[in-house]
């Protein structure tokens, strides 16, 4: 395992929290990991991202320069992200908010409508978990029982509701094929 | 053990809180409010105080005085704040009293930037306050080190009774990585028999106090004081080499910095260049010795820092004429990118051929 993934979009659609998921994932299955946020005066109403590496051996940088996985959930961030993505890497954008046209022949597109979808099962902030269980599906990194496990410890204990939400989001995107 | 996946910021403040700190004494100010928070949540829950205070240099007092009662205690910011602290830093030094501080660094001088920095390794390790004293430097560069030199600094601070500075910078703080949060061996700590702690009307009352009017008193006390740094100086210094046994060129760095530079080093490997790679852990005291002995076989040097030029100095000295030491890095707040440390590694090896 050797993933640098660049996770984007709005402050509040829970692009902290999707990338908190993968690296606790990935704790879990005693993967070496890290999580890095952006922070400051950006965070508020404007663009966040943060950085998940996952590997078998040490991390050492936390900061990644060159994704071998970008999650875009808004146009600004798919366009910031784009041309960083190594060769081969894969883009994979919420085709509800983003209408961009791909531009590059050497990377992999692949769009999802999280947003409709996440508005469809009555969790409109869910689209982060909709295109998390896709990035899983298409990337193989972690199986989907995997996932489902680990978001179980971040959801307090407190709320199942939400944790069955979080857990049909992850599947919902899993299962999509355009 | 169990593993968390904390923020730096949480871990330290979960570190403190089982190395036995009760009282806390924080302000807020980016990026290490998390301290805060983590410490105002927590140390009602063990019995522990959290204080709010009304500034900085209120702070670093309340810290003053706790340590003066002979209690675990600690205090948190961020740069600007540091500079505040500082007057109640060179007290409590000269005090002799043992305590925590920690500085999450961001970009400088003045109020500067919010993103991560090691510009305030001049302020941390040359005395940002007035008068002949040192702070123990521990830069950790994973969120477990920041777990592991956290407990260490309570105890150097309570072993030497001096302030014991954890240096990290915004990304360190920021971050999450799996920590464990193991058994702490400690070390055996003198009992505090200078703290005033009440006397129960059983001994003479202690004092706690920095002003000594008389010149030969002052002397006395700050040589005293110079022999404890002598034998840190010997017996604290912490460091990781890399490679160094048949590198040519050696890159000296720490904290945040200390990983990226690993990933050039690997890159600069994998290109036929042979670097190495020296980690100071303790700032202050240096690795100086550990330096100078490798620079009987490396060629030349880099120290590469988030700032624009401060270890570098402590390295030519380290260094005293042997090789070449160089400098690269950036500041402000931006982190330098493995490929810019590269192209340093390139230009300097065009040098020694």
């Amino acid at each position: 395992m050797n993933n640098e993934i660049v996770i984007a979009g709005f402050g509040g659609q829970g692009v902290l929290f999707a990338g908190k998921l993968l690296a606790y994932t990935g704790m879990m299955l005693d993967k070496e990991v890290s999580w890095l946020p952006s922070y400051g005066p950006e965070m508020r109403g404007g663009t966040c991202n943060c950085h998940i590496i996952l590997k078998d051996d040490l991390v050492g940088s936390p900061v990644v320069v060159e994704p071998t996985e970008v999650i875009a959930l808004n146009g600004p961030s798919f366009q910031k992200f784009e041309n960083s993505i190594v060769k081969g890497g894969k883009m994979i954008y919420d085709s509800t908010l983003i209408d961009v046209k791909p531009v590059r022949a050497d990377i992999e597109y692949i769009a999802i409508p999280a947003t409709k979808m996440a508005d469809d099962i009555n969790a409109s902030k869910l689209a982060n978990m909709i295109i998390t269980g896709k990035m899983i599906k298409e990337t193989g990194v972690f199986t989907l029982e995997e996932v489902l496990e680990a978001v179980k410890k971040l959801v307090p204990a407190s709320k199942p509701e939400l944790l069955e939400l979080n857990q049909t989001a992850i599947k919902k995107g899993y299962e999509y094929n355009a | 053990m169990e593993k968390l996946l904390m923020k730096g910021n949480e871990a330290i403040a979960e570190a403190a809180i089982r190395a036995g700190c009760r009282h806390f004494y924080g302000y807020p100010i980016t990026p290490q409010t998390e301290v805060s928070a983590y410490m105002s949540k927590k140390m009602p829950k063990v019995g522990g105080l959290f204080l709010q205070s009304e500034s900085e240099v209120a702070a670093i007092n309340m810290v003053y005085g706790s340590a003066a009662a002979g209690v675990r205690t600690m205090t948190s910011s961020s740069s600007p704040g540091i500079s505040l602290k500082s007057e109640g830093i060179s007290y409590i030094a000269g005090a002799d009293l043992p305590c925590v501080i920690l500085n999450i660094v961001r970009g400088g001088p003045g109020l500067g930037g919010i993103q991560p920095a090691q510009s305030d390794y001049f302020q941390a390790t040359k005395g940002g306050g007035h008068g002949d004293y040192h702070l123990v430097v521990l830069a950790p560069s994973s969120i477990q080190e920041c777990v592991d030199l956290t407990f260490e600094a309570f105890d150097i601070a309570d072993t030497y009774r001096l302030p014991v500075m954890i240096m990290g910078d915004g990304m360190l703080g920021q971050m999450m990585e799996p920590v464990v949060f193991g058994e702490h061996k400690g070390r055996e700590i003198p009992e505090k028999t200078w703290a005033c702690s009440g006397t129960n009307m059983k001994r003479e009352h202690n004092i706690v106090n920095s002003l000594y009017i008389d010149p030969k008193e002052l002397e006395d006390t700050v040589i005293a004081r110079q022999k404890k740094y002598d034998y840190i100086l010997e017996n604290e210094v912490k460091y990781e080499t890399d490679s160094v046994e048949d590198a040519d060129i050696v890159l000296v760095a720490y904290g945040t910095i200390g990983r990226v530079a690993k990933n050039a080093m690997i890159k600069a490997r994998a290109e036929g260049l042979k670097v190495g790679l020296v980690r100071p852990i303790t700032l202050w005291p240096f690795p100086a010795k550990a330096i100078n002995d490798i620079a009987s076989t490396a060629k030349a040097f880099i120290s590469v820092e988030m700032s624009m030029g401060q270890m570098v100095e402590d390295v030519r000295l380290a260094v005293n004429g042997k090789a070449p030491v160089y400098f690269t890095g950036r500041t402000g707040g931006i982190i330098p990118q493995p490929t810019e440390i590269l192209e340093k590694i390139k230009e300097v090896a065009g040098g020694i051929k």
